[in-house]
């Protein structure tokens, strides 16, 4: 089944707009279609009637704070199985008011969050934060329409989304099939974190920080002033491998001054609920160094991104999940970066 | 061509796997057709090209790890360098499939000659590097390279830096390893802050597709001599970036001069090896 290239040359046909910020998606797309080919068109024709979000179960929610909820999503690559419930998502209550910070990558899972805040409170969800606009954690914002909820985010990540939009859609759509991307859209902010804002959610207050270029250029990190818990997206991975889609200088860099501010608690965007900040920034500083060490001596001497990919930051190989899918890509954008100092 | 690759997909969905077992063949029908009306448009209806086994080495991922830089190198042995005039790059199934021609000049030297550079890949694909010789005779390498998106990919991870940086150049010289001086040639590395907008590129802003705008001529000289010049597309990776080799023998300055399809111009040189 490895082999399909005449499949995937029939597909992007139809998929020519489109691209998969992960390449690795690529592949997935192909055993999707093969799926099509065996279910003999079904999946051709769309469900008749969109799930309704009662008909999700809720998600299992861990309570990490005095009010501070948070869903622990799976470490792996989007798949008709998990429904895109690939990253952290969660949600602060407070007496009058309920922030949800990031969504998972479907419908499914935000509709899967949306039914844990039934389960957990009565106030209302006036506000869907993202950390950021990558897929996994923005695609579940269609779920929380209903609530009519400002959608808030980094002031850059609207654009940065809507360039992206078609793509992320069709990379999903091809990769959870039709029964698990069912309903999903991009529900685009319609509230922009220029530096610092506070939303008041009734006897608590949450801060959010607009980073500079890190991650991706609109990182933003969400702090529940009332227990020190920080929804830091993924500025912190844990477990599952570091993807870099912004600036590996202004990651380290701003790892650093987070590191000042010594959260007491962070919710890592992929990884456990909750960790201390050394147990999460550790590591993820380490291998970012690693890379940007190794990437600069390959520069240095002449070397091409080629050999990069093969060498650097290759001592970090064993410490971390999903290593192939991701590192290489991490290589090529750092080398693409490291090379105008 | 669309609408007839839509219909074998149909068919092959419905028809489930018999068909698309079957449709390897079809494929590969239709890529050697595709290749053959490219070779004629780009080379002439006439003229052979040979497999280029001992002529040149062409190294491209299988993978490609991001579809929108996916790093290329052509290395052109010291026997033949001399005696190759052109080489062309080409990524078979992009919407602009000739990447760029590179015409060299008497300072590319007589050692081996290597030229890397990063391309966009738009859907998996055939890539050819041709070369052409002083007689006329052409040979050819191919790798197929698994990527797609890589032409309608938003450019610029970090979107406001990249345009604030328009225009920059930079122009490396590298030292020849651990060999001795005695090499015909050295490397050095040309990279110039260019978004090279591909014309299927959305601005986030207005939803509209942002103008092709590509860097579309480069010449590189030693002294008053040409190193090479190349005619460049769509197909080269935003930030265009040509690590080459250049003869050390010729004195003065290296010097770089890159048009855009605006007809901006932006220039830069360097005292380096042999000048």
């Amino acid at each position: 089944m490895r082999e399909k290239t005449p499949k995937a040359t029939m597909l992007s046909v139809r998929t020519r707009q489109g691209f998969n910020w992960d390449t690795v998606i690529v592949t997935r797309r192909l055993a999707c279609l093969g799926l099509v080919a065996c279910g003999g068109g079904a999946a051709l024709s769309r469900l008749a009637t969109p799930l309704q979000a009662g008909e999700i179960p809720a998600a299992k929610v861990a309570e990490i704070a005095d009010g501070v909820f948070v869903h622990r999503g799976q470490i792996a690559l989007q798949s008709p199985a998990n429904h895109a419930d690939i990253s952290n998502a969660g949600f602060v209550v407070g007496t009058d008011a309920v922030a949800v910070i990031d969504t998972g990558g479907s419908y499914h899972a935000g509709a899967a969050l949306r039914a844990a805040v039934a389960k957990h409170t009565k106030a209302p969800i006036r506000y869907v934060i993202n950390t950021h606009m990558h897929p996994d954690h923005v695609l579940g914002n269609a779920a929380f329409k209903a609530d009519k909820p400002r959608f808030i985010a980094h002031h850059k990540m609207k654009r940065a989304l809507s360039a992206r939009t078609a793509r992320y859609l069709e990379a999903a759509e091809n990769a959870l099939g039709d029964e698990a991307f069912e309903g999903t859209e991009v529900v685009l902010p319609d509230a922009g974190v220029e530096d610092v804002d506070t939303l008041d959610l009734g006897g608590r207050t949450l801060r959010l920080a607009a980073q500079p270029t890190a991650h991706t250029d609109n990182d933003l990190v969400i702090t529940d002033q009332k227990t020190g818990t920080a929804f830091v997206g993924d500025l912190i991975f844990s477990g599952h491998v570091p993807a870099l889609d912004g600036s590996i200088v202004g990651w380290i860099e701003v790892l650093e001054k987070l590191g000042h501010q010594a959260p007491a608690l962070i919710v890592p965007g992929h990884g456990p609920a909750a960790l201390s900040w050394a147990a999460g920034s550790e590591p993820v500083q380490r291998y970012l160094r690693a890379v940007a060490h190794d990437v600069r001596a390959i520069i240095k001497r002449g070397g091409t991104i080629s050999e990069a990919i093969e060498t650097a930051g290759i001592s970090e190989a064993s410490g971390w999940e999903l290593f192939d899918e991701f590192h290489k890509r991490n290589v090529t954008a750092a080398f693409a970066e490291l090379e105008w100092e | 061509m669309a609408g007839k690759n839509w219909t074998l997909a149909l068919v092959a969905a419905c028809a489930g796997l018999l068909l698309a077992w079957q449709a390897p063949q079809a494929h590969a029908d239709e890529d050697a057709e595709l290749w053959e009306s490219i070779r004629s448009d780009v080379f002439g209806d006439n003229r052979q090209i040979a497999v280029g086994d001992g002529k040149l080495v062409l190294d491209a991922p299988y993978r490609a790890e991001d579809a929108a830089i996916v790093p290329i190198t052509m290395t052109i042995p010291a026997a033949v360098a001399a005696n190759v005039k052109k080489l062309t790059l080409i990524v078979e199934k992009n919407p602009a499939p000739v990447v760029a021609a590179f015409t060299f000049g008497d300072a590319a030297g007589i050692g081996e000659r290597k030229l890397s550079t990063r391309v966009r890949v738009d859907m998996y694909s055939n890539v050819r590097a041709v070369i052409e010789l002083a007689d006329g005779s052409l040979y050819m390498q191919t790798k197929y390279v698994k990527a797609a998106g890589g032409c309608s990919a938003p450019a610029l991870k970090d979107m406001d830096a990249a345009l604030a940086n328009i225009g920059k150049m930079k122009l490396k010289a590298f030292a020849n390893g651990s060999e001795p001086t005695s090499s015909p040639t050295a490397e050095a590395q040309i990279m110039v802050r260019h978004p090279n907008y591909s014309g299927m590129q959305m601005n986030q802003v207005t939803g509209l597709y942002i103008p092709a705008k590509f860097v579309e001529h480069m010449e590189v000289r030693k002294g008053d001599q040409l190193v090479f010049d190349m005619d460049g597309g769509i197909s080269l990776s935003e930030n265009p970036n040509i690590q080459f080799t250049y003869a050390v023998g010729v004195e003065g300055p290296l010097s770089v001069s890159a048009r855009d399809t605006d007809g901006k111009v932006f220039t830069t040189s360097a005292d380096v090896k042999g000048s």
